[in-house]
């Protein structure tokens, strides 16, 4: 590793570590704690779907899982939610096993199709499952701390470990066999990669880190109920526009988007209501159309507009 | 016990047999060529030893081992290697990148896969462009990174399927340059070609197939003149 491949994800850690101390109001610490939750769970669905290409429309049912895990823990047996971070990830992991294995022999759009089906098989069941679950009435727990600043550096460890799993992973073997994998399944397979193992080597840990993030949000808002935790609408789609707004298979992408998303969020609630989702979709629709690549997969382009600079052809020699 | 041996392979389609009843062996060393009129059942043959498609019947062997029925990546890390006819290019993703992707399959740490990368790029006279997007290619390109990206996972046995189609004069002689430097360095090689000046002038041996079947075999002199292979290529007022 050269100097300044280290450079700026340490400016980032001190200013990170150091933030909450300048905003000292619960307020914005909270926008903070909320952008850390899904830049991580961001950057689980980028290692799948970006990298590897396997896209999933269901990673609410490992979050959900993740956040189950820990409420569920606490009304039946009394037992801390705090011990759900530990459990919800392999209970997560778990659950992705038997999908992942059916559904990567498969091609096409089936494991697509399979997660979006398992996210409403979980939301359903455990609104109906209602003595085990609590169904929509959901479940309370008192808060552990009084204040933000916990909180605050837990987020920050989960979306670190997230980071550091997802660099490691992509800067070995395993990162160059899953965009194999992604770019030409025939071609990776005839070059001896095991496409089905791969594929679950990049599915199990975004899985786990989707639990992680899951029992983490239990804990930190302290209510959940299948509605909110297993939603299609609002988890499963949200963080394919998240990682797209900030960059698909960019490991920035996912923190970058997750930064806008909850951004515009807070900005546009005040005074367009409930359309600040209206205002997000719009916003993503043109980076589509503007940045395919995402906010930080243009950032040469987005410079080079910024600037006025004429772009450097492919090949050159351009008048 | 022959290095590679096909038995008696059969592929229906449906209602259609693609490859009917054929059977071959390949020596160690040797290029062996396989050619046919468009649509005869080449590449379904490749696809029938890399195990894209199962077998209906048959059997294929490769160095003495069973291996119809094993994985495709299986088939790759016994040492048969492929390129393919329309090309694969993994296209988000470097020339080096590429080739390193075949390169992994005989280690783990990025150094040695991008030094064995590198490597076989000089090979295949494709190091000037390492660093260039493989979307971006000519297609000459294209099929030299086929060639590189399998060489990469170091093959006992190399499938060349039509790497000099749609190739100029110029670029087929530095293809057959390349072919040639793979059966030196030790590589056997089945190839699959249209360009008769390729196929004829490196193969030590040829199968000709029409419709799924043999309709001739023998050395390139034997093929050119052979009665069956001329009327399927130009029709019986020619044979």
């Amino acid at each position: 590793m050269t100097a300044k491949s280290w450079l700026t994800p340490t400016i980032i850690a001190v200013v990170a570590l150091v933030l909450p101390f300048l905003l000292r109001d619960p307020y914005p610490q909270h926008i903070l704690i909320m952008i850390l939750i899904w830049a991580t769970l961001g950057t689980a669905w980028n290692l799948l779907g970006g990298y590897a290409g396997q896209v999933s429309f269901g990673h609410a049912a490992f979050f959900g899982l993740g956040a189950y895990s820990a409420g569920l823990l606490f009304l039946h047996l009394k037992i801390s939610t705090w011990w759900g971070m530990l459990l919800g990830p392999f209970v997560a992991t778990a659950v992705a096993v038997p999908i992942g294995l059916i559904c990567f022999r498969l091609r096409g759009p089936y494991f697509a199709l399979a997660t979006l089906a398992l996210g409403e098989i979980f939301r359903l069941v455990f609104t109906n499952w209602v003595k085990f679950t609590h169904g929509a009435q959901g479940i309370l727990i008192l808060s552990t701390f009084p204040t933000k600043l916990p909180y605050y550096y837990i987020a920050l460890a989960i979306w670190g470990l997230a980071m550091f799993t997802l660099n490691r992973l992509i800067n070995s073997k395993l990162g160059y066999y899953f965009v194999s994998i992604r770019e030409d399944q025939d071609a990776a397979e005839s070059l001896g990669i095991p496409t089905t193992r791969y594929k679950m080597y990049a599915f199990l840990p975004s899985a786990f880190l989707a639990g992680l993030t899951g029992a983490f949000y239990m804990n930190y808002i302290a209510f959940i109920d299948p509605h909110v935790v297993f939603s299609l609408g609002d988890i499963s789609v949200m963080v394919i526009l998240v990682v797209m707004m900030g960059g698909v298979a960019n490991p920035w992408g996912a923190p970058v988007g997750a930064a806008i998303y909850i951004a515009l969020n807070e900005i546009f609630r005040a005074w367009l209501g409930s359309a600040n989702v209206l205002a997000f979709g719009i916003l993503v629709c043109l980076v589509i159309l503007f940045l395919p690549n995402g906010v930080m997969g243009e950032l040469g382009q987005i410079r080079r507009t910024a600037f006025r600079q004429k772009p450097a052809a492919a090949g050159g020699g351009q008048k | 016990m022959s290095f590679f041996e096909v038995k008696n392979i059969v592929k229906n389609f449906g209602g259609l047999t693609a490859v009917n009843n054929v059977s071959f062996t390949v020596e160690k060393g040797e290029i062996f060529g396989l050619i046919g009129p468009n649509g005869s059942g080449k590449t379904t043959i490749f696809n029938l030893i890399n195990r894209f498609y199962p077998l209906t019947s048959g059997e294929i062997y490769f160095q003495g081992q069973r291996i119809d029925g094993l994985p495709t990546h299986k088939i790759c890390e016994l040492g048969i290697g492929r390129t393919f006819q329309v090309v694969k290019p993994l296209r988000r993703m470097t020339v080096l990148e590429n080739v390193m992707a075949g390169a992994f399959l005989h280690t783990g740490s990025i150094a040695r896969a991008r030094a064995k990368a590198l490597e076989v790029l000089d090979f295949c006279a494709l190091a000037h462009r390492k660093d260039v997007e493989a979307k971006s290619l000519t297609i000459a390109d294209r099929k030299r990174l086929e060639i590189a990206r399998a060489l990469a996972t170091e093959p006992k046995l190399l499938l060349l399927d039509e790497t000099a189609a749609g190739l100029n004069p110029k670029e087929q002689e530095e293809a057959i340059a390349i072919i040639q430097k793979i059966r030196d360095a030790g590589i056997t090689i089945i190839i699959v070609e249209h360009v008769m000046k390729v196929i004829m002038g490196i193969s030590n041996r040829i199968l000709a197939i029409n419709f799924g079947r043999e309709i001739a075999r023998g050395t390139p002199r034997e093929i050119a003149n052979h009665p069956e292979v001329i009327k399927a290529y130009l029709g019986d007022a020619y044979a």
